[in-house]
C-alpha cells in the first residue's frame, strides 16, 4: 500500500483490528444479554465447535496469502477419519493409527502440491477434484458404515476439560499450533516470503524466493493438519465415518476471509483469522442459545461473510479518494 | 523454524520415527474395553407420582423442514400443551452426523428438562447426550435411535420386523401372483432405520412364499427429492422389466410415485411402501399406487412427549416392565433396553386415505 499514515495508525484501522474489536464486543455483549452464554460449560462448547475450523484455518491462510487456496481439506479429513476407522478394525493400536493418519493426510498434501506446483495446474481447479477424489476414496475405504469403538480415554481426552475444570484439554493443542504457525508466518523469512509470492509471484521467484517449493510445502502441511483434525473429529464424535466433516472446507474459508485476508493473496494476519473463526463461533452459538433457527443463522454468517469482503474495499477506496484530494490540495497550493 | 524445505524433510521423518517407535505396545481394538458409558437412572421409580407441570420439552429431530419429522413434532408439540408444558423444537438444516451436538449442547446450557432426539447416528450424539443425562435431563429417542447407553427409552415406531414383513408382503401383492423384478429405492445409504428394515426384507424374500419375486437392485435417493426422481428413474432405465419399486422412505416414495405417473411406466411398474397420505393422495386417486403404510408420526411425537413427562415426573426411570400412561393412546409398557413400541403400522389405500391429514 503506498500508505504514508504512521504503522501504529494504520494497524489501529487495519480490518484485522476492527474484526478484533468486533469480536471482543460480540463476546462482551453476549455474556451479558444472553443467559448461559457465559458459562465455563458454554465455553467448553464453543472451544469444542471452532476446534477444527481454527486448526484448518491456521495452514489455510498462508496458502491464501500466497493466492493459492485448498478446498479439499474437508475430505482429507473425511479421508483420514475413514482410515482411523478402517485401521482400528484391522487391529492396530491406536498410538500408531494417530500418527499414521496425520502422514495419510501429508500424503492428500503431496497429491495436491504436485499437481499445483509440479504440474502448474490452478489449484481451484486441482482441489475442487481431489475434493470429491478424497470424499469418493474416505466411502470405498469405509463404506457407509461406522466405527464408533474407540478407547474412552482418548475420547474422553478430546472432550474433556483440564483438571475437570473449564479449559479444554484441546486448547492447549489450538494454543500450541497458532503460537508455531504466528510465529513461522509472521517472524521468519519464510512467512515474508508468503506474502512476496502473494503479491506478487514472478517478482517474488526473482528476487530468490522458491515459489513452487514453498507452495508445495504448504499443501503438504495443510494436508497433513486437515489429517490431525481428522483424528480429533473422529474422537470427539466417537464415530469414524466416510462423511465427517463434510462442508468444512467453506467454513474455513469464510473465517479466513472475515479474519481479513485478501482472497487475491499478498494481505491478512494470522490474529485477523483467529479473531474470525472466534466471531463466527460465538455468533452462532450466541444466537442458538437464543433460539435463533438455522437458516436465519446461515444469513447472518452469509451476510458478515459479504460485509467483510466489502468493507475493505470500501474504506480502501474512500481512502484512496482523501490521499488524492489533498495531493491536488497541496499541489494548487 | 522450518527455513528450508530441508528442515522440513527431517521433522517429518523424526516424527515418522516417532511414530514407528509408538507403534510396538499400545491400545488396540482387543485390549480396548469402553467404560465410559452414560450415568444411569439411579433412583426408584413411583408409578404414582404426579405429571409435573410447566416441563421444559425439546425435540430434537434429524434436520428441520423435513414434511415428516413436521408431523412427528407437531404431535409432540399437542402433547406438550396437554402436559402444560413449554415446547421447543430445534434443529439443524443439514442430516449429517455431527451438526446435531450443537444444538445438543445449546439444549443442555437451555437447561431443558427433557431433550426428545432423533439420532442422525446413533454414535456421534452419545457423548454429548450423556452430559445432558449427567445434567439431569431425561433423553427420549424417536424415529432414529441412538447407543442405548446413552438415552433413557426409544419410541419404536414399530418393530424393524413388522415393517420388514409388511414392505415384502406389500411387494408381493403388487408384483401380482407371476411375481417378476423389483427394487428398493431407499434413503441415505447410513440410514439406521432403512437399512434394518430392507436387511429383514431381503431375509423375508428368501422364504419360498417369495420365490418368484427379484431383488434387482437397492438404490439411494438420499431423501433428496430430486435424487430420488433421478434413482427412479435410472432404476427403470436399468431394469426396464421391474414390476415394483418399494421406497421405505416418504421422499423416496413420493418422488418415485412422482415419476411413474408421468411417464409411460404408469400402471406398468407398482410403487409401494413408507409414504405420507397427503403427499401420496393424488398418486392414489389417479392409481399410480395403490398400497402404501406408515404409522401415524403425530402419535410418535405424542408419545415421546409423554413418556418424556413421565420419566422427568419419576413415574419411569426407563426400565422394562414399568408403565405409564400417554393420554389419548392408552398406556404403555417399557420393552426391553428401554424400547416402548407405538403399534402395527396403518395401511393406506383409495378406499381409507381421506380419513388421515398429516
Amino acid at each position: 500500500m503506498s500508505d504514508t499514515r504512521p504503522a501504529w495508525r494504520s494497524r489501529l484501522t487495519g480490518w484485522d483490528t476492527i474484526i478484533a474489536v468486533l469480536t471482543v464486543l460480540v463476546l462482551i455483549i453476549a455474556s451479558f444479554s444472553v443467559e448461559n452464554f457465559g458459562t465455563s460449560r458454554n465455553f467448553t462448547f464453543m472451544v469444542l465447535d471452532l476446534l477444527p475450523i481454527i486448526l484448518i484455518a491456521l495452514p489455510m491462510t498462508m496458502i491464501i496469502v500466497t493466492g493459492e487456496i485448498d478446498l479439499s481439506v474437508a475430505s482429507t479429513l473425511g479421508l483420514t477419519s475413514s482410515m482411523m476407522g478402517w485401521l482400528w478394525n484391522q487391529g492396530l493400536s491406536i498410538e500408531t493409527i494417530i500418527p499414521l493418519c496425520v502422514v495419510i493426510g501429508a500424503i492428500c498434501g503431496v497429491v495436491n502440491g504436485f499437481l499445483i506446483t509440479g504440474l502448474g495446474l490452478p489449484s481451484l481447479a486441482v482441489t475442487i477434484g481431489t475434493l470429491a477424489l478424497y470424499r469418493g476414496l474416505a466411502f470405498v475405504v469405509l463404506g457407509d458404515g461406522a466405527v464408533a469403538d474407540f478407547p474412552w480415554n482418548y475420547t474422553g481426552w478430546v472432550t474433556g476439560t483440564i483438571g475437570d475444570g473449564a479449559v479444554p484439554n484441546v486448547l492447549i493443542l489450538i494454543v500450541a499450533l497458532a503460537v508455531i504457525f504466528g510465529i513461522v508466518q509472521h517472524a521468519t523469512p519464510f512467512g515474508r516470503s508468503l506474502y512476496a509470492i502473494g503479491a506478487n509471484a514472478q517478482a517474488a521467484h526473482f528476487s530468490g524466493i522458491r515459489v513452487a517449493r514453498t507452495k508445495f510445502w504448504l499443501y503438504v502441511v495443510s494436508g497433513a493438519v486437515a489429517g490431525l483434525v481428522g483424528v480429533l473429529w473422529t474422537l470427539r464424535y466417537s464415530s469414524a465415518r466416510a462423511d465427517n466433516g463434510a462442508g468444512l472446507e467453506l467454513a474455513v474459508v469464510a473465517a479466513v476471509l472475515l479474519g481479513g485476508v485478501s482472497i487475491f493473496g499478498g494481505k491478512g494476519s494470522l490474529p485477523g483469522v483467529l479473531a474470525g473463526v472466534v466471531l463466527l463461533t460465538a455468533l452462532q452459538n450466541a444466537l442458538r442459545l437464543e433460539d435463533v433457527s438455522g437458516q436465519a443463522l446461515n444469513i447472518v454468517t452469509g451476510s458478515l461473510l459479504v460485509l467483510s469482503v466489502l468493507l475493505p474495499n470500501i474504506t480502501t477506496a474512500v481512502r484512496g479518494n482523501w490521499h488524492r484530494r489533498k495531493l491536488r490540495q497541496a499541489a494548487a497550493r | 523454524m522450518l527455513r528450508s524445505p530441508r528442515t522440513l524433510l527431517s521433522v517429518t521423518s523424526a516424527a515418522l520415527l516417532v511414530a514407528g517407535l509408538t507403534a510396538c505396545g499400545g491400545t488396540t481394538k482387543d485390549s480396548n474395553t469402553n467404560s465410559g458409558s452414560g450415568t444411569q437412572a439411579s433412583a426408584a421409580a413411583d408409578p404414582n407420582a404426579a405429571l409435573k407441570e410447566g416441563l421444559k420439552i425439546a425435540f430434537l429431530p434429524k434436520q428441520l423442514n423435513n414434511p415428516y419429522s413436521d408431523v412427528e413434532t407437531g404431535g409432540g408439540k399437542v402433547a406438550v400443551g396437554e402436559l402444560k408444558g413449554e415446547y421447543k423444537l430445534v434443529g439443524p438444516n443439514d442430516a449429517s452426523a455431527s451438526s446435531q451436538v450443537s444444538y445438543i449442547n445449546t439444549l443442555i446450557q437451555q437447561q431443558q428438562d427433557v431433550i426428545v432426539v432423533a439420532a442422525n447416528d446413533p454414535n456421534a450424539v452419545c457423548p454429548s447426550l450423556n452430559q445432558a443425562r449427567a445434567a439431569k435431563i431425561k433423553v427420549i429417542t424417536f424415529d432414529s435411535d441412538a447407543s442405548k447407553d446413552c438415552r433413557d427409552a426409544f419410541i419404536n415406531q414399530a418393530t424393524t420386523q413388522g415393517i420388514g414383513e409388511s414392505l415384502a408382503k406389500m411387494a408381493l401383492e403388487q408384483a401380482g401372483s407371476d411375481g417378476g423384478e423389483i427394487a428398493v429405492l431407499s434413503a441415505t445409504p447410513n440410514a439406521t432405520n432403512q437399512n434394518s428394515w430392507i436387511e429383514v426384507m431381503k431375509k423375508e424374500l428368501e422364504k419360498p412364499d417369495y420365490a418368484k419375486l427379484k431383488l434387482v437392485k437397492v438404490a439411494y435417493g438420499n431423501d433428496d427429492d430430486q435424487k430420488s426422481f433421478q434413482e427412479a428413474q435410472g432404476l427403470l432405465q436399468s431394469y426396464p422389466n421391474l414390476k415394483v419399486i418399494v421406497a421405505p422412505t416418504t421422499v423416496g416414495i413420493a418422488a418415485a410415485a412422482r415419476y411413474i405417473s408421468s411417464s409411460s411406466y404408469k400402471g406398468k411398474v407398482a410403487v409401494t411402501g413408507l409414504g405420507l397420505p397427503n403427499q401420496m393422495r393424488e398418486y392414489v386417486k389417479d392409481n399410480t399406487v395403490t398400497k402404501f403404510a406408515l404409522w401415524n408420526p403425530a402419535d410418535i411425537g405424542y408419545l415421546a412427549a409423554y413418556a418424556g413427562a413421565a420419566m422427568a415426573s419419576g413415574q419411569i426411570t426407563g426400565a422394562e416392565g414399568e408403565k405409564f400412561k400417554a393420554g389419548k393412546l392408552g398406556e404403555y409398557t417399557i420393552g426391553a433396553n428401554g424400547e416402548i413400541v407405538l403399534g402395527p403400522p396403518t395401511e393406506f389405500t383409495k378406499e381409507n386415505i381421506d380419513q388421515f391429514n398429516f
